[in-house]
């Protein structure tokens, strides 16, 4: 008996205000409880929200980025229900007319055991702007219960999904595209130890061609991990419970990740009549075309935009591409450091940056591209990784990298000479050409000096230079290492092979 | 001194006829007197008001003294005042001293005025009696039996009894010009918007409008000059303008166009108001205005509306008193959900849960509908209506109150009864247009009970409030019924 998953997602990110989204406390996270509540925050009797327009931005920001339809009037609901940690007794949010309509968002599902990786669209229903609650603290109050409204306030956007997806995998690898999306266009730093991007996930199941099944709604997921773990979990269970005559009621779910089980919080029957009204505090929320262009302009280029470029125009593979654009960070390195740094000597005239080239000669040309996505991808991600550094945190500077990539390409060091200056650079930092100065790592391509070198090995070496010349090929290698220890390892390797050859010939 | 106005006590200040701190005492020792009876002040801070008239004696002797520089005045307990208890009213905030100052307060501190103290109101704003106070009702200063109209009460009574030179008061359904009219004061609820709400603690937000209640229309304008303006802490404060709401007091009223609602003339008018009133429209005729009849058809459902809509925002509104924070906590109770239930059970009294319970209701799933929806569109009906009209008038006149102030617990058992006092009030509040009362008379006299105020409201199209007040005061120039003061 097969069965069909249908997975919807609702994601909470936290939009990057400095402050609230109705009031100007700070938003920075892990200060000392209740020390960013304003009056606003813990809601004194008498004041009132005033709307952040940053907030506003993000969620414009969001709603292009996702080709959706941003609504020119949407309005803030109260959403009402008693908690400790809820201090006006409301939440505000938007109900029937929320600011982003109808977007989509393309995934890329990796290949697993038995599926090729393949490309889905999955819709977007709505985005709406709320803010968050503050936190109950339920250890160290002996019984009690302490409440800390820090958070209250903090600006949300609320991402709904079509229910599109019909694995875990698809709903990991669309939260993982939407994670990557709200980090590149700057809304979302994305942290989610830190609760900034919560996902809660609707899974039901079905029979093929059946009507959509009951689903139970897995809460605040903060971890693609536990989602698909969560997802599996769930599925199976739905699945079993069918198949041994029982029903699935609607509820709310947590997902404890060390029993890698899942249990219901509350049913539908406990479920609140919120009843939502247009907030009168606040006016209905009007964007005008202007507003509108004005964000637009302020939108960076979307990572699959920039992967296509990268593929189209510098010849770059799908997997550079893709690897390259996973980050807005290893993307702006990546182009940073393939334009070479105003430092280093231009063939025109001035400080022009020129545009990202395959590399090749063309006048001054960048650096090569698919040169720099090796060092990204390789030594770079391996002592970032060695390290425990995310990009951001990367030692050396994208105009330092492109440096000494400068110097490879125009053949002033080698590959091993590369890498003992990248390791410098690394750990002391400097500038290629300062470290390779220093070091002595200058390529010796001067034939005049090789040949000398090479002179004198013949001389010190006359038995096996004979043993050589009646035959015994391998000695080759012998002699080009002895050639590169006197060179102390800056001869040119091809130069080197070519008059070792040649000299030997006799 | 008592009866002079705010132009007169501001230039006895500046030229120190006067000062501030004697001013000030002179109120104070008259509150002493007379408050215990009347029990128009919650709460009173001498030392406090003192050190205020001090520091306006300083701003004064320095030359620096604004119009309002020095002059005590009441403020309803509905806003919130630095270091002050704010009460609203209710045992839910008996102990509740304010960390900061409404918009409202601000503007008067920072004009240099002295607050007297904190007046007593419906608890939450929610009363045309001022019966619901958790304090204790108001008395009438013209009968002590009576009631002094409400939600602001006290600062009416304050007004009528001088003990304070003006007051401020908020009116969501009248409650600035239904107890002014029963007081015998005048009293302005400006166009929505135009004076932030601002720490004004809120019973229905789309509704609320704080104003000027006073001894005349000159007052009203000095102190709306005060508190109306942009204030960016409100999403719904309007941004215009500054303007001189005193800079048309004294044009002639030849051409004056008042419009006469035929529903207000209707049946549930008592007698004795409806001659009062039409006495003062035959005034106004005598000062060139001419009179015609006009319609208002949605107003009856002015009242069933507004009793939808406002406490929907109210049962919201309200939800942030949990005994959580701040304000009433039960003692005793078992689990999270029996302090919700205690703390609100007991730190609520009657009619702030009957409105709750109404709101919650109408904005229930299936209920939002059929009740909450309809009456908003009602709503756009009544504000049309409105339109309508001032295409054949300028101002609009009628009866503030159906009847003069009625006796004290006479309504108590009957809440329909106690809503329809507002019955010619609520529908300028849902179309957020200007409203105010003024004296014009006195109803009939019976059973040895004196004649009470009656009141005449005057509506003006939006933003109209400078005209209003020129409407009022050609009427004050002509007649003294604003000058009467009762027996203290």
């Amino acid at each position: 008996m097969t069965w069909e998953i249908v997975i919807g997602l609702e994601v909470h990110a936290q939009l990057s205000t400095n402050s609230k989204i109705f009031s100007g406390a700070s938003t920075a996270f892990g200060a000392e409880p209740n020390t960013q509540a304003d009056a606003v925050s813990i809601a004194l009797p008498g004041v009132l929200p005033v709307l952040n327009k940053g907030a506003v931005e993000r969620a414009i920001k969001f709603g292009l980025a996702t080709g959706a339809a941003i609504a020119p009037r949407s309005v803030f609901a109260r959403k009402n229900y008693f908690y400790p940690d809820l201090p006006k007794g409301y939440q505000i949010s938007q109900f029937d007319l929320p600011v982003v309509g109808n977007g989509e968002l393309t995934i890329h599902v990796p290949a697993s055991g038995k599926t090729e990786a393949y490309e889905k669209t999955v819709r977007i229903t709505r985005a709406h702007l709320e803010e968050d609650a503050g936190k109950s603290l339920h250890e160290d109050f002996h019984g009690m219960t302490g409440i800390d409204l820090n958070r209250a306030g903090t600006p949300l956007l609320e991402i709904v999904s079509e229910p599109d997806m019909c694995s875990a995998a698809e709903a990991v690898a669309y939260a993982k595209t939407l994670h990557t999306l709200v980090r590149w266009i700057g809304i979302c730093d994305g942290n989610m130890q830190e609760g900034s991007f919560r996902c809660d996930v609707n899974v039901s199941v079905r029979k093929p061609g059946a009507p959509l099944g009951t689903r139970r709604e897995i809460k605040n997921l903060n971890s693609f991990k536990f989602m698909q773990q969560a997802i599996d979990y769930e599925v199976q269970w739905q699945i079993d419970t069918i198949e041994n005559g029982g029903k699935i009621h609607q509820a709310t779910i947590l997902f404890d990740p060390d029993t890698g089980a899942t249990r219901a919080m509350r049913s539908k029957e406990d479920a609140h009549d919120y009843r939502y009204f247009p907030d009168p505090d606040l006016l209905p929320l009007d964007i005008t075309p202007a507003m509108l262009e004005q964000v637009r302009a302020t939108l960076p280029e979307l990572p699959q935009a920039k992967q296509a470029r990268y593929m189209n125009e510098l010849g770059l593979s799908a997997y550079d591409a893709s690897i390259l654009t996973a980050t807005r960070e290893m993307a702006d390195f990546f182009e940073a450091a393939t334009n070479p740094s105003p430092a280093l000597p231009l063939s025109g005239e001035g400080v022009i940056t020129p545009p990202l080239t395959r590399g090749g000669r063309e006048g001054f040309a960048g650096i090569e591209a698919k040169l720099c996505a090796n060092w990204l991808l390789g030594e770079v991600s391996a002592q970032l990784n060695r390290d425990g550094l995310d990009m951001a945190q990367c030692p050396i500077t994208p105009q330092q990298l492109g440096g000494m990539l400068q110097r490879i390409s125009d053949g002033t060091i080698s590959n091993s000479g590369a890498k003992e200056v990248f390791r410098t650079m690394w750990a002391e930092g400097g500038d290629a050409d300062a470290i390779i100065g220093a070091k002595g790592l200058k390529q010796v391509s001067d034939s005049g000096a090789i040949e000398a070198l090479v002179d004198g090995i013949i001389a010190a070496n006359a038995d096996k230079v004979a043993e050589y010349r009646r035959g015994k090929d391998k000695l080759f290698g012998f002699f080009v290492g002895l050639a590169m220890k006197a060179s102390k390892g800056n001869a040119n390797p091809a130069q080197l092979n070519e008059i070792l050859k040649q000299k030997l010939a006799g | 001194m008592l009866d002079s106005s705010l132009q007169q006590m501001g230039s006895a200040l500046r030229s120190r006829k006067i000062s501030s701190v004697e001013l000030t005492q002179l109120y104070l020792d008259r509150i002493a007197a007379l408050n215990p009876a009347l029990n128009a002040y919650l709460t009173t801070d001498a030392k406090v008001s003192l050190a205020q008239a001090r520091a306006a004696d300083a701003l004064l002797a320095g030359g620096n003294a604004q119009p309002l520089t020095g002059i005590p005045f009441a403020q309803k307990d509905i806003f919130c005042a630095k270091g002050w208890r704010t009460t609203c009213g209710s045992k839910m905030l008996e102990n509740f001293v304010a960390p900061y100052d409404a918009h409202v307060i601000g503007q008067f501190n920072r004009a240099g005025a002295v607050n007297l103290g904190k007046t007593n109101m419906d608890e939450f704003a929610m009363g045309s009696s001022n019966e619901t106070s958790h304090f204790g009702a108001v008395r009438n200063p013209w009968d002590k039996h009576a009631v002094p109209g409400g939600s602001s009460g006290g600062s009416a009574c304050a007004v009528a009894a001088r003990l304070c030179a003006a007051a401020t008061g908020t009116d969501t359904g009248g409650s600035i010009r239904q107890p002014a009219a029963l007081c015998g004061i005048s009293g302005l609820k400006p166009t929505y918007g135009v004076v932030s709400r601002y720490g004004m603690i809120a019973f229905a937000s789309s509704l609320d409008q704080a104003g000027p209640m006073a001894r005349s229309a000159e007052d009203l304008a000095s102190m709306l000059n005060v508190m109306a303006g942009f204030d960016e802490r409100d999403s719904t404060s309007l941004q215009r303008e500054k303007e001189d709401y005193a800079r048309a007091l004294a044009k002639p009223l030849n051409g004056l166009r008042i419009g006469l609602p035929k529903e207000f003339f209707a049946e549930g008018l008592s007698n004795d108001v409806a001659q009062t009133v039409e006495a003062a429209i035959a005034e106004y005729k005598k000062l060139g205005a001419s009179v015609v009849e006009i319609s208002l058809p949605n107003s009856r459902l002015a009242v069933p509306v507004y009793y939808v809509l406002a406490p929907a925002e109210a049962s919201s509104n309200l939800s942030r008193f949990d005994g959580v924070r701040y304000g009433y906590r039960a003692p005793d109770y078992t689990d999270l959900t029996d302090m919700y239930e205690k703390s609100r059970a007991q730190g609520f009294g009657a009619e702030v849960k009957r409105r709750i319970m109404i709101g919650t209701y109408v904005l229930s799933h299936g209920y939002y509908d059929a009740y909450y929806l309809q009456a908003q569109k009602i709503r756009r009906l009544i504000a049309q209506d409105f339109a309508e009209a001032y295409k054949n008038c300028d101002v609009i006149m009628g009866p503030t109150s159906p009847s003069t102030a009625f006796k004290l617990g006479e309504k108590g058992d009957d809440p329909v009864q106690m809503y329809l006092s507002d019955i010619y009030t609520i529908a300028v509040n849902l179309a957020g247009l200007p409203g105010m009362s003024i004296p014009c008379g006195f109803g009939a006299a019976n059973n040895g009970n004196p004649g009470m105020p009656v009141g005449l409201q005057i509506i003006g199209n939006y933003f109209d409030e400078a005209r209003m007040l020129n409407v009022a005061h050609q009427y004050q120039l002509a007649t003294d019924w604003h000058s009467r003061a009762p027996q203290a």
